[in-house]
């Protein structure tokens, strides 16, 4: 099951690269520079959908105390923290050409930069607290207050200032972007949503393997 | 016993404990002491540069002797089996927590009222003014800090690198009300109407509401031993 989403991944992903660089036409203003986008903004939306992973397995852990909710947590944060680090690491190479500076202060790379350090502590909390059973709930607990703290990070980052382009996409009204340039975006999108389901599923079995052994 | 008077015993419990140690309330006075004579080294005698920066070092120095204290508030439970009594205290535990964020931050506001006061000294500058909008300002702000600084303090008691994991897991999570403070704090000393930093309020007041809620509900995880 998971060797077979593992080969459906990369299926995707060749499927991505395809429309990324063979069927979305090149940006007017930026050239191609600008087809960084199509792994930029799928990672950080994957990274968040894997957070409301951990976040919901935090939940469930808590309730039912089943070690399986806590594995899959555990492998959920890790690899949102992953495909976060992707997005900041792209983030900056895009903004080079672009603003002409691989970082800046602006509200949205700060509130994403806030997020990946608190779970960055996640993972960090994780390793220190030895006694397995006690981590997974301290653990759960910081999963609870890190996700639920994104929206407040970004209202007070972004009241504290702003100065990157208003996104495209999620907004009220008609879309901005070109059909042809959406659909590339939403199949990358599926794609790397596949690969990181791919990741959690396959680190949430290594988990398992580990207890096993150590038990 | 009421859920109440179960919080008020721990609380009074740890204040008594402070009030005959004086331990923390002692080392807190003398690092933010510390600390006042480090900004003043660093940012130089200009006193126009030192305006401009105030309510940020003001808010570093709050931050930095919470991270200190706040890291304590269960060191004292370590001793003489005081972490089984907690565990055995009858009814719901998080009653603990809410005595415990009640000591931690009267605590606090006792050292940053010290603090503030030597401010106004060493900085030359005048707080009286803004002090009632001040006041609000900085016990909301001590109240979100002290309300998760009381939860990670808890995770943290009983792990070996405690002293680098608590600000590591606590600094993160602590920036919006970092930066809702200094906002709220710079409208104030710039003699701004309050009208005009209403969303920071409104922010400060939901991230206090947001930790304490998670604080009652998920303590009696982490009391669990």
């Amino acid at each position: 099951m998971v060797t077979v989403l593992g080969w459906l991944a990369a299926l995707a992903i060749v499927v991505g690269l395809a429309t990324g660089f063979g069927m979305a036409p090149r940006e007017v203003t930026q050239g191609n520079v600008q087809r960084i986008m199509y792994l930029h903004v799928p990672a950080v939306w994957v990274a968040y959908l894997a957070f409301t992973v951990g976040f919901v397995a935090s939940v469930v852990y808590l309730a039912r105390r089943r070690e399986a909710a806590d594995r899959l947590a555990h492998a959920a944060c890790e690899v949102g923290t992953v495909f976060l680090g992707v997005n900041i690491a792209t983030g900056a190479i895009w903004g080079k050409p672009t603003w002409g500076t691989w970082w800046t202060w602006d509200a949205r790379l700060t509130s994403v930069a806030v997020v990946f350090v608190m779970f960055l502590a996640y993972l960090l909390l994780r390793q220190a607290v030895e006694d397995r059973e006690r981590g997974a709930r301290y653990a759960a607990v910081l999963a609870i207050v890190a996700a639920l703290n994104i929206p407040l990070v970004h209202f007070s980052v972004y009241w504290w200032r702003t100065l990157h382009q208003p996104p495209s996409l999620l907004k009220p009204g008609a879309s901005a972007m070109p059909p042809i340039i959406l659909a590339a975006l939403l199949v990358n999108f599926g794609a790397l949503a596949i690969l990181g389901a791919y990741f959690i599923a396959r680190r949430a079995r290594v988990l398992a393997g580990e207890a096993e052994a150590m038990a | 016993m009421s859920y109440a008077r179960r919080a008020l015993i721990v609380a009074w419990k740890d204040l008594v404990v402070e009030r005959r140690s004086k331990e923390t309330l002692n080392a807190l006075l003398f690092f933010s002491l510390a600390l006042l004579f480090v900004f003043q080294f660093t940012l130089g005698p200009d006193r126009e540069r030192l305006a401009a920066v105030l309510p940020g070092v003001l808010w570093l120095g709050f931050i930095l002797s919470g991270v200190l204290g706040l890291g304590r508030t269960f060191l004292v439970e370590r001793d003489n089996d005081c972490w089984e009594a907690l565990l055995l205290a009858p009814g719901d535990k998080s009653a603990v927590y809410v005595g415990k964020l009640a000591a931690s931050l009267a605590l606090m506001l006792v050292v940053e009222a010290i603090v503030l006061a030597l401010f106004t000294l060493f900085f030359n500058v005048d707080l009286w003014p803004v002090l009632p909008g001040l006041a609000l300002v900085i016990v909301l702000g001590t109240l979100g800090i002290a309300a998760v600084g009381a939860l990670f303090a808890a995770m943290t008691a009983q792990v070996r690198t405690r002293e680098l994991l608590f600000p590591v897991l606590l600094l993160p999570v602590l920036v919006p009300v970092l930066l809702g403070t200094v906002k709220a704090t710079e409208a104030l000393l710039l003699r701004e109407p309050l009208t005009s930093v209403a969303h920071w309020w409104q922010l400060l007041v939901a991230a206090d509401v947001v930790y304490v809620v998670v604080g009652l509900l998920t303590f009696d995880v982490i009391l669990e031993g």
